[in-house]
């Protein structure tokens, strides 16, 4: 039994090896990894200037302004805002409060050229009824908070 | 080389699990176990497709076309175990020099292929409508084409070989090293940024309304038991060509 112990020490000493070898290289390429860059990492400028990248966040609520085939909105990660313009048709679920991923260009204006644009879902999944009665719930609170100051 | 079932038992101070790892004695319980599984495969399958598609309600943003998840998510999950327990079995065969386990690790692959490719085509089909493209190079996704990448490998590796040991051999490195690579599939959507969105079932809860999860979990355990089935079939059937000169197929044949 002693060989076969020592094998099956020799298989998950290798993994071991292999796997923290992974780990360090996967740490080494964390932001070439990254799908997409936060509003925040925009404004600290963190993505790349010259070249194209994407810029993912909630579209901004109320922010969405539409001339023909023109978009313009904002994206937001709650604590910076990135202003997009885009040309085309948005895909479905592309909605205010909702996630998006744009891929273009941020102009020295600040604006974000965008050439694509695509919806993030999120993890949650109900029923168009349960999705009233959140929305609901959280219009109560916003008035309940307002009442109160 | 031989060896008769009592001293077996001996070998391994008389625990009967080890006994099992002879195709021989394994070849009728995995017939049975085959059996088993085609029958709870069919019947959760059907009570989880109806209660799915004509019981569960439809999702508040992305309508009818979530329904995916009922057979995107469980093909999901089966890829990245069967990848698992083909590591398992493969790390067993290295270790003990079980011939029965690398069969195992074999009879796995094409199902493992097979299911990664399920979740990447019904993935491309839900993302075109929701996200407006049918593949990204997110980590999510990439990973588990590299997981495809590595089944396919493992495949074409282990039958290169004239040598089936040494093709045993050889897999089994991919499939120890490949392994590597499913907690990175399981981990992306929390490590990087992606398109692909995170968990909605995690350990202690989820993000999903009840019936849908219902329909989503019977779903899962159907693809456990087709995926054990079709296993244990092709186990069999390697098991029958690997020991066609043993004396009991031999036996059995001339009856």
């Amino acid at each position: 039994m002693t060989l076969k112990q020592k094998r099956l020490g020799l298989i998950a000493a290798g993994l071991l090896l292999l796997s923290s070898a992974v780990g360090l290289v996967l740490y080494a390429l964390q932001d070439n990894l990254q799908f997409f860059y936060t509003p925040t990492q925009v404004k600290s400028g963190e993505a790349p200037q010259s070249r194209a990248f994407r810029v993912g966040g909630l579209v901004e609520a109320g922010s969405v302004k539409r001339t023909g085939l023109d978009v313009s909105f904002q994206v937001t990660d709650t604590a910076q805002i990135v202003p997009v313009t885009y040309t085309g048709i948005l895909p479905d679920l592309f909605k205010e409060g909702k996630g998006v991923v744009a891929q273009g260009t941020l102009g020295p204006d600040g604006v974000f050229r965008a050439k694509e644009v695509l919806a993030k879902h999120d993890e949650n999944y109900m029923p168009p009824e349960a999705q009233a009665a959140v929305d609901k719930a959280h219009q109560a609170r916003e008035r309940a908070q307002k009442t109160l100051k | 080389m031989a060896r008769t079932e009592q001293q077996s038992n001996d070998r391994f101070n008389g625990k009967w699990f080890w006994r099992y790892a002879s195709p021989a004695a394994f070849y009728p319980v995995a017939g049975t176990i085959e059996k088993l599984c085609w029958f709870l495969a069919i019947s959760l399958t059907i009570v989880g497709l109806y209660i799915g598609f004509f019981r569960a309600p439809t999702d508040a943003t992305q309508g009818e076309v979530y329904r995916v998840i009922y057979i995107h998510v469980p093909a999901a999950w089966m890829a990245m175990v069967i990848y698992l327990a083909m590591a398992f079995w493969c790390a067993i065969g290295l270790a003990f020099g079980t011939r029965l386990s690398f069969m195992m690790s074999h009879a796995l692959a094409p199902t493992g292929a097979i299911m990664a490719a399920i979740s990447l085509w019904t993935g491309a089909l839900w993302g075109r409508p929701t996200w407006g493209t049918y593949w990204v190079w997110d980590a999510r996704l990439t990973s588990t084409l590299i997981l495809f990448f590595l089944y396919v490998g493992y495949i074409a590796l282990a039958a290169a070989f004239d040598d089936k040991k040494k093709g045993d051999r050889a897999s089994a490195l991919i499939a120890l090293i490949g392994a590597v690579n499913v907690p990175i599939i399981y981990f992306s959507v929390q490590w990087w940024n992606t398109l692909h969105q995170g968990a909605s079932v995690r350990p202690g809860g989820s993000s999903m309304a009840t019936i849908m999860l219902t329909a989503m979990m019977i779903m899962a355990f159907a693809f456990w038991a087709y995926c054990i089935a079709v296993a244990m079939n092709r186990l069999r059937t390697q098991i029958i060509e690997r020991e066609r000169s043993a004396a009991w197929i031999q036996s059995s044949v001339r009856k």
